[in-house]
């Protein structure tokens, strides 16, 4: 039995090589029972490299993975406890629906009843009862997708390893598969790992998510630690966008910090860093906290108070850009500096993108806790 | 009315163009002419086959009742059938092997296979004369294995045309369906049995095909491969024509002509009933 304690996958130390290129760099993580894994990285990046050492389509050149504290070396794809759903589904085209998602049970020398039963069942699960006897080129995209899902399933494998499983489908099915694909997860308790390179479906679905770079793991956090504490410049950058300015750090005490920035001016934080003082250091703000208005709209005295509530961070430009996406309309700000800035504005009456206009003068403001201060 | 009212010729049908319509007349009169000349003719109540002389088919007992004419038939579609069947074997294996894996000389291997195809027939038919004579191959065994060396010639030119369809028909072939079969337990024997065969079939069938027919109708290879007791079909027609062209060569002809129409009709229609079986 899998004992829930313990990691259902552990990859140790593990490169893969191809020639000189390095695919996978010493990459160790560990996949726990029942949680849905995302590993998140652009293409190219060794991500589909790691999920098929798994799945035992490519040896790793050095390290290990366990499976269920089981060393995978030497058994092959055939013989491991995980399946997959491939980036074309790799339906069989000359199979119906209930003889590719039996298939694997009749190779297994399940009998005749119990496959029926549980073919059923698969399909039930994916929402395709009643499609037992079409053929796959009678089928949807989404479709066959739910086939190729179903076809893994039906084995009950401690570990289903999906290889960019929404990119092949248009937007609005994309995002309603983001949904179901969390709730058959939940429903079914397997272990999922995914691969993709969408941040969204990362995001939306991961319980955690690994993010690769280079065959190198850059951060493993949960969703929201991702997006709102990234541990460097390529998570930040990756994960949602993100104003980057590079700068220096003048204080660093434990309740706040500070740090000189040529292009946004001087940025305040209430809470330290513990950096070395003078390093080069990064900060990063998201364009969704920032909050942009008229200057002078205040009530305060003092110029620097008229524009931004009481310890907020302050700046001022002009608007050299505009783009209206509906539900938020994006801003890129020239800065006094020279330097640009992103903001984005939610919309929040039909009338809010009436508000500003291009070469308009606006004052932004933002929280003392909304910068992230990365070191590298 | 509608049956004449004439609708305007739209930019791109051509069918409906008069010059089209003349230039595909006269492709089908070249194509045609000849072997509609043929059949007719075989009805024509004469020794001599030049003038029409009224309509029989006696012509048609008569080539049936030649015993030795319906021998080299037998014989003919003995080897067609052969030659297909080793043919299918060698060239399917030879495809995959060409296409799944690398190994020492496959340039070397990959480049000569198709060789048979391109040197001329006759060259060939002189190399199997020679080789057959040098080998010592024996020439009096018991019917069919006297027809062993005329379908070792067969099978040399008919498997490459095999491997080249089955080829083209692997470089289609979506490498994660083999690897999804395998993630679902397959040993590389299933894989090939339940994902790759399916995939190749239609290729199979166009490859069995295009053997049988290459088989049946070969004369060049299969006169320098023959012996007096291994006379095929095609061999026999040509020594019947030297004495005279009389109406039985024709009625034989035709007779050939309908076989070969019939049996692909029959491999066309099977591959389709299971091709709208897949489908439905």
């Amino acid at each position: 039995m899998t004992d829930p304690t313990k990691p259902i996958i552990q990859i140790q130390n593990v490169s893969k090589r191809f020639g000189k290129v390095t695919a996978v760099d010493n990459v160790s993580l560990d996949i726990n029972a029942g949680e849905f894994f995302v590993l998140l990285g652009p293409s190219g990046c060794g991500k589909t490299t790691l999920l098929r050492m798994i799945a035992g389509f490519e040896l790793p050149t050095e390290g290990r993975i366990l499976i269920d504290g089981q060393d995978m070396a030497g058994i092959p794809p055939n013989k491991r406890p995980v399946n997959m759903v491939f980036q074309s589904y790799a339906v069989f085209p000359h199979m119906s629906v209930a003889d590719n998602v039996a298939y694997g049970l009749k190779i297994a020398g399940v009998k005749g009843g119990e496959v029926k039963d549980r073919v059923a069942e698969a399909l039930d699960l994916v929402k395709l009862g009643g499609f037992e006897s079409r053929m796959p080129d009678q089928m949807s995209g989404g479709q066959r997708q739910r086939v190729a899902l179903a076809r893994s399933l039906v084995m009950r494998p401690k570990v289903l390893l999906l290889d960019e499983p929404l990119s092949a489908l248009d937007a609005k099915l994309r995002a309603q598969m983001q949904f179901e694909l969390s709730e058959l997860q939940e429903k079914v308790g397997i272990t999922f790992v995914t691969v993709t390179h969408d941040q969204d479906e990362a995001l939306s679905m991961a319980c955690r998510i690994a993010v690769i770079n280079k065959g190198d793991v850059s951060q493993l956090a949960a969703p929201s630690d991702l997006y709102e504490y990234p541990a460097n410049r390529f998570v930040a950058d990756f994960v949602g966008s993100v104003n980057i300015f590079e700068g220096k750090l003048t204080l660093d005490e434990p309740d706040k910090a500070a740090v000189d920035c040529p292009g946004l001016g001087k940025v305040y934080l209430n809470h330290g860093v513990t950096g070395p003082h003078g390093a080069d250091v990064w900060v990063a703000l998201r364009p969704e906290k920032i909050y942009l208005h008229v200057p002078g709209a205040g009530k305060a005295v003092t110029a620097a108070a008229q524009d931004a509530p009481d310890g907020h961070n302050f700046a001022r430009g002009k608007i050299k850009g505009m783009s209206y996406l509906g539900d938020i309309t994006l801003f890129e700000i020239e800065l006094e500096t020279g330097a640009r800035i992103r903001v984005s504005r939610p919309n929040l009456s039909r009338h809010d993108q009436e508000d500003f206009t291009w070469d308009d003068k606006v004052s932004m403001h933002w929280r003392a806790d909304s910068p992230v201060v990365l070191l590298g | 009315m509608a049956l004449f009212a004439r609708t305007p010729i739209a930019p791109l049908e051509y069918s409906r163009t008069l010059w089209m319509r003349l230039w595909v007349g006269a492709v089908m009169l070249f194509l045609y002419a000849p072997l509609i000349v043929l059949v007719i003719f075989s009805f024509n109540d004469s020794k001599r086959n030049v003038v029409w002389r009224g309509f029989t088919t006696k012509y048609y007992e008569k080539a049936l009742g030649n015993d030795q004419l319906v021998e080299a038939l037998l014989n003919s579609l003995t080897i067609a059938a052969l030659a297909t069947i080793a043919s299918l074997a060698l060239g399917a294996v030879a495809a995959v092997m060409l296409w799944r894996f690398r190994f020492p000389l496959k340039g070397a291997v990959d480049g000569t296979i198709s060789l048979p195809i391109i040197v001329p027939e006759i060259c060939l038919g002189v190399a199997f004369l020679m080789f057959f004579a040098a080998v010592g191959w024996p020439t009096d065994l018991v019917w069919p294995f006297n027809l062993g060396a005329i379908t070792i010639a067969h099978i040399t030119f008919c498997f490459p045309f095999v491997t080249m369809v089955v080829r083209s028909r692997l470089a289609t072939f979506n490498r994660e369906q083999e690897e999804a079969a395998k993630d679902l337990g397959a040993s590389e024997w299933q894989v090939f049995r339940d994902v790759l065969i399916p995939h190749i079939k239609p290729a199979l069938v166009a490859g069995a095909l295009l053997s049988f027919t290459l088989s049946l109708d070969d004369f060049v290879i299969t006169y320098f491969t023959s012996g007096p007791d291994t006379i095929t079909f095609p061999v026999k027609v040509y020594s019947m024509v030297r004495f005279s062209v009389t109406p039985e060569v024709n009625a034989a002809s035709t007779l050939l002509i309908v076989l070969t129409v019939v049996l692909t009709f029959i491999a066309l229609k099977a591959q389709g009933v299971k091709a709208i079986a897949e489908t439905h």
